[in-house]
């Protein structure tokens, strides 16, 4: 048996704009973002709910804190984290258990993810503000 | 041909089995959530302080933080473990995640337990 190696030089083909990131990747990426997201902002969410169990008194600056235009932009884009996490995570323990895991299953649900993400986010948003 | 055994080591089993079992419980906690809050009669300090003053919400809220800790602890170390190779800034990354967990936990209990 010999052992040379044959190193076939392999054309490399990295077009950027026509490499696309397939949906199942994009739905992985954005686990991991709205993941990091959410521990980045875990002090801001813990600090709400210390407010908001205080006191009355506290309850008043949680009402403040949580109508301000900014925050409620902050709070909408970590709802659709935590909602995108969810559904996401859903997929994945069941992707998990080899349910869903042939390709236009895996593509499918991917999608089903990012739509049922965005619209619990709206349905979610509108009922609280 | 590579004979080696795929199991023994456990390496990682452990975490990511943890990573799952938070998950699962992060799930049921959050739709027991919603349904308890959609049955609050009014949103104001009174009723919002009232269901967090339950004992059995008390303690499965507490459980519920705990899962996202250490379900946090686990995914931010991997975000770590696949950006950041210079051991010691890895180290020192690790070691402020988990000190900041760590803190959130005693937070959240003296957020629950002055009700």
């Amino acid at each position: 048996m010999s052992e040379v190696t044959v190193r076939k030089q392999r054309p490399k083909h990295l077009a950027i704009n026509e490499i696309r990131l397939p949906l199942p990747g994009f739905v992985s990426i954005l686990h991991r973002v709205s993941g990091a997201g959410l521990f980045l902002m875990l002090p801001f969410l813990l600090y709400l709910l210390d407010r908001s169990l205080g006191s009355p008194e506290s309850f008043e600056v949680f009402s403040a804190v949580v109508s301000h235009p900014l925050a409620k932009l902050l709070l909408l884009g970590l709802l659709w984290a935590y909602m995108h996490h969810f559904c996401a995570g859903i997929r994945f323990l069941l992707l998990d258990m080899h349910k869903g895991v042939e390709l236009q299953a895996a593509r499918n649900s991917a999608r089903i993810v990012l739509i049922v993400s965005l619209v619990l986010t709206v349905i979610i948003g509108v009922k609280l503000w | 041909m590579v004979n080696r055994p795929i199991v023994g080591a456990h390496y990682g089993l452990k975490d990511w089995i943890a990573q799952r079992g938070t998950a699962v419980y992060m799930a049921l906690y959050t739709l027991i959530f919603a349904v308890c809050t959609l049955a609050l009669p009014e949103f104001s300090y009174s009723a919002w302080s009232g269901l967090f003053s339950n004992g059995l919400f008390k303690f499965l809220s507490f459980l519920f933080f705990l899962s996202v800790f250490y379900h946090a602890w686990i995914g931010v170390r991997d975000i770590w473990m696949d950006y950041v190779k210079p051991t010691g800034v890895r180290l020192a990354l690790h070691l402020v995640t988990l000190f900041l967990l760590v803190g959130y936990a005693g937070w959240a209990a003296q957020i629950l337990w002055r009700l």
